[in-house]
């Protein structure tokens, strides 16, 4: 009897969370299913949720995806790193150097007010139809995100906390190793989390605008060619990608900045 | 109990009956570690108002000394706490450790602050060890003396949990081991059981008791309650605001090790009495 309320517990929560979210979406896939056969809607318009299924495996099974998967990755993964640093190094040379704040601050302001989309096809023009656009369109995307939670981080240490400190004779640097650095990391993840997922959207836009090769690119070619399941089949593993990034970012910071209650999933996006 | 227990007249306890600055009969007969001496802090407001903080601040702290100083908030006792810790800077005047000038945190100071002031990504024994890090100090040895610090506050066992693992009671109690690791001189406390409930702070003020006669440290307690201030002390220092002054120095002569049954005797309600009635005269009592 003593175990039944925790059991029972448990039951409730796995229901709650796992049970009925899968519930919807049996439902929604069902009712879609139903939707595109009841009416009769043409797979060019709206295909079902099997075709897409069977896209979805023929695309991975056949080995169709995964050049272009690589390359996508290959994209969002060098853009993320690249634009990242360059935030990250950026950012603490902001918050440090009063000077670096005063002569860059603005125009980088200024440059994350154009939408990095618009300038995708210069740098396609610049840079050619390899990845090497994709990566730089990438890296401005990821490179706000990291400068401005850096700085935001590295100014948010507890006033009390450098009295502390210097009260105990510390030097401006050890203040920086010992506190100020800390204090930053919850924001520099925040930063990273924003990053990644927007990496992914960078790395698109670049092989919409022209590309050789890529998830984005497959994209088109699919659409051109009225693909629509292909097109469903590729969207979802453009999602499976964000997911899967998100959730390395997101356990990365569980086990770095392990002081700090993660506030659930961040909303991702800009 | 060395020079820590040796105060004059604990024998008889004479009624404090003159309210005038105390000729500091006790600490004549120590050697003086700390004279602060015409100190004063003058800030500037943002319209350009100065707004004298401390004013002409005297006062000599004997070697093993117990120092309270109570006031009412605005009295400058914090800022002079911040001016001897090296965090601020005074305006003028002198301060003198052990003949040398203090001007800059000193690695003969430990201060305990109002708050715990614990950093969360490291545990307790970590916390406990910022100060020897800080001063680079050799490790081994004194992470045995942290040991033994947290075991006199009765926290051994907690060594590796994080401090959101412990009451506010107990994380106070981390900050003073962290003071006292390095082991300095000389101790700052600025208000450090002000947070506390009642059962806690009179608890903590036992604690404090007993580390001061153990580690024969001398302590300046910066405190709101006058009860407090004059259960610890070997004199109490009463400021006033505006400006930040001293206004009177009282002997606290109760025999020690003092309990928290003297709260109720005679005696420390007339030290209590006295030094309240400096703020009833002012008008403020906190």
């Amino acid at each position: 009897m003593k175990a039944h309320p925790n059991a029972h517990d448990r039951l409730h929560r796995f229901t709650q969370a796992v049970l009925l979210p899968l519930a919807t979406l049996c439902l929604f896939i069902g009712g879609w299913e139903a939707f595109v056969y009841g009416f009769g809607i043409s797979q060019i318009v709206l295909p079902s949720p099997s075709a897409i299924a069977l896209a979805f495996s023929d695309g991975l099974l056949s080995g169709d995806f995964s050049w272009h998967l690589a390359v996508t990755m290959y994209e969002v993964l060098a853009g993320f790193i690249l634009g990242s640093a360059a935030g990250l190094v950026l950012g603490f040379l902001i918050a440090l150097v009063p000077l670096a704040e005063r002569i860059l601050y603005p125009y980088i302001v200024a440059f994350q007010t154009v939408p990095k989309v618009a300038i995708a096809p210069i740098m396609v023009i610049w840079f050619g139809y390899g990845v090497t656009s994709k990566i730089v369109i990438t890296a401005t995307i990821a490179f706000f995100p990291l400068l401005a939670n850096t700085i935001m981080g590295l100014r948010a240490t507890p006033h009390d906390q450098i009295e502390m400190l210097v009260s105990y004779t510390a030097s401006r640097w050890q203040v920086f190793t010992m506190v100020r650095l800390k204090q930053a990391l919850p924001y520099i993840f925040v930063g990273l989390d924003v990053a990644i997922v927007l990496s992914v959207i960078g790395a698109i836009v670049g092989e919409f605008v022209g590309a050789k090769a890529g998830l984005g690119y497959l994209i088109l070619q699919k659409n051109f060619n009225l693909d629509m399941a292909g097109t469903f089949a590729i969207l979802i593993i453009l999602s499976l990608i964000g997911v899967g990034l998100h959730a390395i970012v997101s356990w990365a910071q569980r086990r770095i900045v392990f002081w700090m209650d993660t506030a659930g999933d961040r909303v991702m996006g800009a | 109990m060395g020079d820590t227990m040796t105060l004059p007249h604990v024998t008889t306890a004479p009624p404090p009956s003159v309210a005038r600055p105390s000729p500091l009969a006790a600490e004549t007969l120590r050697e003086t570690l700390l004279r602060i001496a015409h100190v004063e802090k003058t800030y500037a407001t943002k319209d350009g108002q100065a707004i004298h903080a401390l004013k002409d601040v005297n006062l000599d702290i004997g070697k093993g000394e117990f120092i309270s100083i109570v006031g009412p908030s605005g009295c400058g006792k914090t800022t002079l706490l911040k001016i001897l810790a090296g965090i601020l800077r005074r305006s003028s005047g002198d301060i003198a450790m052990q003949g040398r000038d203090l001007n800059g945190p000193s690695r003969e100071l430990g201060v305990v602050f109002q708050a715990p002031v614990l950093l969360p990504w490291r545990t307790v024994l970590q916390n406990v060890m910022v100060p020897v890090e800080v001063q680079k100090r050799e490790r081994t040895s004194f992470e045995q003396r942290a040991r033994q610090l947290l075991a006199m506050v009765g926290l051994s066992g907690f060594e590796n949990k994080y401090p959101t693992e412990l009451s506010g009671g107990m994380q106070q109690r981390v900050g003073i081991c962290r003071a006292l690791v390095h082991d300095p001189s000389f101790l700052l406390m600025d208000e450090p059981f002000g947070a506390l409930d009642a059962m806690t702070r009179e608890q903590m003020n036992e604690e404090l008791q007993r580390i001061w006669t153990e580690s024969r440290k001398t302590v300046l307690l910066v405190t709101h309650s006058i009860p407090e201030a004059v259960y610890l002390a070997d004199r109490v220092v009463v400021m006033t605001p505006r400006p930040g002054r001293i206004v009177d120095i009282i002997p606290v002569d109760l025999p020690r090790p003092r309990t928290l049954a003297m709260h109720n005797t005679p005696e420390f309600g007339r030290f209590v009495a006295r030094i309240r009635a400096h703020f009833n005269s002012t008008g403020s009592l906190d």
